[in-house]
């Protein structure tokens, strides 16, 4: 929709409140007015995606779904949200999806869905598929997902369950545990907590450290950032502790990986002494970088992140596309 | 006008002279220019090394019977910040200006990330914003990718 210069280049929002008829490809392309709005939406919503209410703002419309990789969280959660406000859902899922590639561009089945849906989530290999979408589509584009790039519905859904729990994203001291370096989830996270003024701290091995790049554009924007290389440490003092897994296919060898990520292992003894209002996440599905034995205190939020998934997904399709055509 | 003898190379009737790039560029500067790019009867003269007040050493080039297209003249903003290009019209130059580097760059570099979908085969050209000047760092608009060693990514 957009045909701006693209999502590096800076893009003030301030001012233009309304979502309507635009693309999400970044957690950047939103305000943080615009962010909180969102989110306040989202808790309206969640009644309706309970089950418990019924508004169907997307009565009559039709939102593609173009899953170029496997998904089922995503996809799920997407298309859940679009049924339960009374819209309808085309999909190209994964089998369907391989077999499209084989001949055709991007571009040309960008160019096609346009033409059967009125917006259109979009799941692609390739980092920047968003963004090229978004400039072939004239109907709003949603990134879920470009290869190691972009997943903003999951950093809102991340800020949701945040928000939820402490009624601000202002003032939190978050710690960042794991995988910091190729974590595309914990990237865009840690880039919207530094809008509202987070304490940002940073536990991770020393191979999989922030990238430096990202660390110094967060300190610019004015959050305050840390590294604390000891795990209780960071645990006894955080508001929120967001697990990231450890992906064996960083680790040279089978031992050096099986002993990181048993350092960076989240269990019951690690959380003595935790603050009582401690709060973990984690972007599922998890590996084992969380101890089931946490599931049952009242730490652990990651299901109840996953379950946001939906009403936070429903709060933006309404917000692109609710109450009838955009106006042009 | 130009005193004769501070000609290396030939006086040419009609066409461009890129002038004031960085010793030693020159060569990248034909790359840009391509060499299928210019006609047969567009005699092409190059002069490296030569001696300048004010970069201390320079490459000049020299194309007849050739104007260059605005995303030309980009791409050697881009290589070549100090060039000047001057059209020559009857021996005589007509227009001489700096080149300056735009906002963006269309389709001059390939994006370094081997996942962009700017290189999956897509009918796009790559781009890229201009995201600082001194020096040059330019950022692939779809995957975010920057690149300040633009020159190893020629397209
Ligand atoms: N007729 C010509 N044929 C070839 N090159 C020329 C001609 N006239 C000028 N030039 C070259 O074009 C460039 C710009 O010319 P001019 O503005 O006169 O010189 P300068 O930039 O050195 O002050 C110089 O490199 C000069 O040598
Ligand atoms: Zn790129």
């Amino acid at each position: 929709m957009r045909l701006g210069k693209g999502l590096w280049v800076p893009r003030p929002s301030e001012g233009r409140m309304s979502l309507k008829g635009r693309d999400l490809i970044a957690i950047r392309d939103l305000s943080s007015d615009e962010i909180l709005d969102l989110l306040a939406r989202a808790r309206e919503m969640i009644p309706c995606a309970e089950g418990t209410r019924v508004r169907e703002p997307l009565n009559g419309r039709i939102v593609a779904m173009g899953f170029f990789e496997p998904s089922t969280r995503t996809r799920l959660s997407f298309e859940s949200a679009v049924l339960r406000l009374g819209g309808r859902c085309i999909t190209i899922a994964d089998a369907m999806a391989s077999s499209m590639r084989k001949g055709e561009s991007l571009s040309d089945t960008v160019r096609m869905l346009t033409g059967y849906a009125d917006a259109i989530v979009l799941r692609h290999p390739n980092e920047g598929a968003a963004q090229l979408a978004a400039r072939v589509s004239d109907k709003p584009v949603i990134n879920a997902g470009d290869g190691a790039g972009q997943h903003p519905t999951q950093t809102l859904l991340d800020l949701a369950t945040i928000h939820e729990r402490f009624g601000t994203l202002t003032g939190l001291r978050v710690v960042l545990l794991g995988d910091l370096r190729y974590g595309r989830t914990v990237h865009s996270l840690a880039y919207a907590l530094a809008q509202f003024g987070a304490e940002i701290v940073l536990t991770s091995p020393p191979e999989l450290r922030l990238p430096e790049e990202l660390r110094s554009e967060l300190e610019r924007s004015g959050a305050k950032v840390q590294m604390e290389g000891d795990i209780r440490k960071a645990v006894r003092e955080a508001d929120v502790l967001y697990v990231t897994r450890i992906q064996k296919e960083r680790f040279g060898d089978e031992g050096e990986y099986r002993k990181v990520a048993g350092s960076y292992r989240v269990d019951l003894p690690l959380l003595e002494g935790a603050k009582e209002r401690l709060t973990i996440l984690h972007p599922l599905p998890r590996a084992g970088e969380i101890a089931p034995e946490i599931d049952r205190t009242p730490y652990a939020a990651y299901f109840r992140q996953a379950f946001l998934g939906v009403p936070v997904r429903m709060a933006l399709l309404d917000a692109i596309l609710g109450g009838g055509p955009a106006a042009a | 006008m130009t005193d004769t003898h501070d000609l290396r190379i030939s006086a040419i009737r009609n066409g461009t002279v890129i002038d004031h790039i960085g010793g030693g560029l020159a060569l990248d500067v034909l790359r840009i220019l391509g060499v299928h790019g210019i006609e047969r009867e567009s005699t092409v003269s190059i002069a490296l090394h030569v001696r300048s007040g004010k970069l201390g050493w320079k490459d000049i080039v020299k194309v007849e019977n050739m104007e260059l297209s605005p995303r030309t003249v980009n791409a050697i903003a881009l290589i070549a910040p100090t060039a000047t290009i001057s059209i020559i019209r009857d021996f005589t130059v007509r227009e001489k200006r700096p080149v300056t580097l735009p906002e963006t760059i269309e389709g001059i570099v390939r994006c370094p990330n081997p996942n962009c979908i700017s290189n999956q085969g897509e009918p796009i050209e790559s781009e890229f914003a201009v995201t600082r000047r001194h020096p040059v760092v330019l950022t692939c608009v779809y995957c975010g990718r920057a690149v300040d060693d633009f020159l190893r990514h020629l397209a």
